[in-house]
């Protein structure tokens, strides 16, 4: 292994014309392009006041094919989550993350009247909705940015067949950097971090768009204005 | 996966007769070539994402080692571990290595054109592991044994009533008379019997759409969510990933994403795009408890420095051979290996080597579509004409071509000469055609005849023409 490393290693640098890059060239080099860190070229999209955001993160979003309510305060969310649930027939029964934010749901009095059963951690393969905490909207694609941790199991993304995402209006941002920063913030790299646009779908059968191709076949954001 | 590039101009024959494939390309034309205009026309910064994306990956080639080497680094600081592999064969044994170390039976795949590179399935099935390709396409194409037709819509080529026959000749477990007609019901029993697979397998393996040295992260981008399953549930996460996909940076990484899904797909962004850090931390819930990444050299550092450095820059989007008149005529199998189109044209030589794949830098028309739609501003026209100057240097060119470039080369550095034999021929020509002014049969020229008929000349060549005053 370490033979094949050298002789890889080597023959970049044949191809190069040059040996390993000194310590200094690197600095000069692609050491200073690591510690900057630096956007390359962000459109003008992704920039706007936080209510134009806002909207455009709303825009992008539905084209992406997601549904979206807005709701006020995290007191409205077990209501907001109950009545998607049963204006679309689905089943009540979900699993949410650990996250102390999501700690309303459980003891709600929708759960104490049996309109919503809430499970906490890890879903099964015979669960069918999930509802997740986002670390950031991005405003530019309508996109919602998730990360892996002790309190979010990232198989909630991807194994139920509704998934819905609890995002607060503050946590949305224009780009993609601005969502970097914001991880970057939180620490070191989680072990997974999903971007994700809109639900499951493929193209793969003559080319026809289908939705919920192994992944949810929907994907719902809850918009949580916080109150004043 | 064996090569039939040698063989290419009989492929060529097959797939021009093959009426369901003929069928299929034309979809393709207005599906993604309308949609990438569309989104490409809705971000005014597009060009100006090109250009900083063939200067980032000029940059990370320029430091290529070093990139990798940071890479690497941060993998291990993650808990996972980094295989450099310099062919398909190293890489095929060290994912075997690891599967057996983990005692498979099974391993879910994600879509990985390195998977293909490498012939991984093939090798895998031999040595007692069972491969299950869990994105619908390749699904589809692995129940057909077939190879993909697309580097990113594996399954192009097949038409939905044959997805019907290959699912209930797989499927014996569902009833034998169900509908299978609609897309719906195809997709719906796929997600139904890959959903076990997912859940029962021991190892996953996915590719890679970009390497982050920064962060030593993986990156997938996905519409299906099949990548994500492949990558979370089974114990063991591989990711195989060639040399070149390495960006410095989360912010580099963003630029690329910006024209990654808009040049495939026509979308903004993709559904899933997926960041993956090392194997499960401790309090995880999930995530895979092994991390191994695979990284395949097969050539490509030996591109650098050469005519076909500018290759590497490619970021598998197919918008060239979405756009390419010859790709749209007769589809991917001919191409004979693993890349077709504009991009495999140039790869594939400069992968397999020039004695093989000689024939495929020369179908091109040297339209320049290929090179207009890339992202990564690649040069492919200019080096399809480098193949081909190679070709020729090598003496790997057919006896009569070369036999009539030499001719041709001879009269075209005579001009006197020149001029004299075009007079000749050209009234010799319209002699021939006679009162349709055109020819049903020419020597030489059967090829364009069998299809159509040769114009005839005016008779004066356009030289006499100028030369007595004639001016349009």
């Amino acid at each position: 292994m370490t033979a094949a490393r050298d002789a890889i290693l080597g023959g970049i640098r044949r191809s190069l014309r040059r040996g390993p890059l000194s310590d200094a060239e690197a600095v000069a080099g692609p050491r200073a392009r690591l510690d900057a860190k630096a956007p390359i070229l962000v459109p003008e999209r992704a920039k706007g006041s936080p209510d134009v955001l806002v909207d455009r993160f709303l825009a992008m979003a539905i084209e992406a094919a997601a549904t979206v309510d807005r709701i006020q305060g995290m007191e409205a969310l077990p209501g907001a989550i109950a009545s998607y649930l049963k204006d679309r027939n689905l089943s009540t029964e979900l699993v949410t993350t650990t996250d102390p934010e999501m700690d309303g749901l459980v003891g709600s009095s929708l759960e104490g009247g049996g309109l919503l059963t809430v499970k906490r951690g890890l879903p099964s393969p015979t669960d069918t909705v999930s509802v997740v905490p986002a670390l950031r909207g991005v405003a530019e694609t309508g996109t919602v940015m998730l990360r892996s941790g002790e309190t979010q199991a990232s198989t909630l993304n991807f194994l139920p067949e509704t998934h819905i995402v609890v995002l607060k209006t503050s946590d949305i941002v224009g780009g993609l950097e601005e969502a970097w920063a914001a991880l970057r913030a939180e620490g070191p790299t989680p072990r997974t971090v999903n971007f994700i646009t809109g639900p499951s779908r493929t193209g793969d059968i003559e080319q026809t768009l289908q939705m919920g191709a192994h992944g949810p076949l929907r994907l719902h954001i809850l918009l949580v204005d916080e109150t004043p | 996966m064996d090569s039939t590039t040698h063989t290419f101009k009989d492929n060529i024959k097959v797939a021009l007769a093959n009426e369901t494939l003929v069928h299929s390309l034309e979809t393709m034309k207005t599906g993604f070539r309308a949609r990438r205009a569309v989104a490409v026309d809705r971000l005014p910064e597009f060009d100006a994402l090109c250009d900083a994306g063939r200067d980032l990956k000029n940059h990370v080639l320029e430091n290529l080692d070093f990139y990798l080497e940071t890479f690497e680094a941060k993998v291990l600081e993650s808990g996972g571990k980094v295989h450099w592999c310099r062919d398909s064969e190293e890489a095929r044994k060290t994912v075997l290595e690891i599967c057996r170390a983990a005692d498979a039976k099974t391993v879910t795949k994600g879509k990985s054109m390195i998977s293909e590179e490498m012939g991984l399935n093939d090798y895998l099935e031999e040595n007692g592991v069972t491969p299950v390709e869990t994105d619908l396409g390749e699904y589809i194409i692995q129940l057909r044994h077939e190879h993909p037709s697309h580097i990113i819509a594996p399954a192009i080529h097949v038409r939905k009533f044959q997805v019907a026959e290959a699912f209930r000749k797989a499927h014996p477990q569902y009833a034998a008379d169900r509908p299978l007609e609609e897309p719906r019901e195809l997709l719906d029993e796929a997600r139904d019997v890959l959903r076990s697979s997912f859940l029962g397998a021991d190892v996953g393996i996915t590719g890679a759409n970009m390497l982050i040295a920064e962060t030593g992260s993986t990156v997938i981008v996905t519409n299906e969510g099949n990548g994500d399953l492949t990558q979370l549930l089974p114990r063991v996460h591989v990711v195989l990933a060639s040399l070149e996909k390495i960006v410095p940076t989360l912010e580099d990484a963003s630029l690329v994403l910006r024209l990654l899904a808009r040049s495939a797909t026509g979308q903004e962004m993709s559904s899933y795009t997926t960041f993956s850090n090392g194997p499960r931390r401790p309090g995880d819930p999930d995530g895979p408890e092994e991390f191994h990444v695979i990284l395949l050299d097969n050539g490509r550092s030996n591109m650098i420095g050469t005519d076909f450095q500018d290759m590497l820059r490619c970021i598998r989007c197919a918008a060239c051979m979405n756009h390419c008149p010859v790709y749209g005529a007769i589809g991917g199998h001919a191409y004979g290996w693993v890349y077709p189109g504009p991009m495999g044209a140039v790869l594939t030589p400069g992968l397999l080597g020039l004695e093989g794949a000689a024939d495929l830098p020369n179908a091109s028309s040297l339209c320049g579509r290929c090179e207009a739609v890339c992202p990564m501003r690649i040069p492919l026209p200019k080096m399809l004409r480098h193949w081909r100057e190679k070709e020729f240097e090598r003496h790997l060119t057919p006896k009569g071509t070369r036999w009539g470039l030499g001719f041709w080369s001879f009269f075209a550095r005579r001009p006197g000469l020149y001029r004299l034999g075009t007079r000749v021929v050209a009234r010799m020509l319209r002699i021939l055609g006679g009162k349709q002014g055109h020819l049903k049969e020419l020597g030489l020229s059967n090829g364009w005849t069998a299809v159509r008929d040769i114009p005839a000349p005016e008779g004066r060549t356009f030289m006499d023409r100028w030369a007595s005053g004639e001016r349009p």
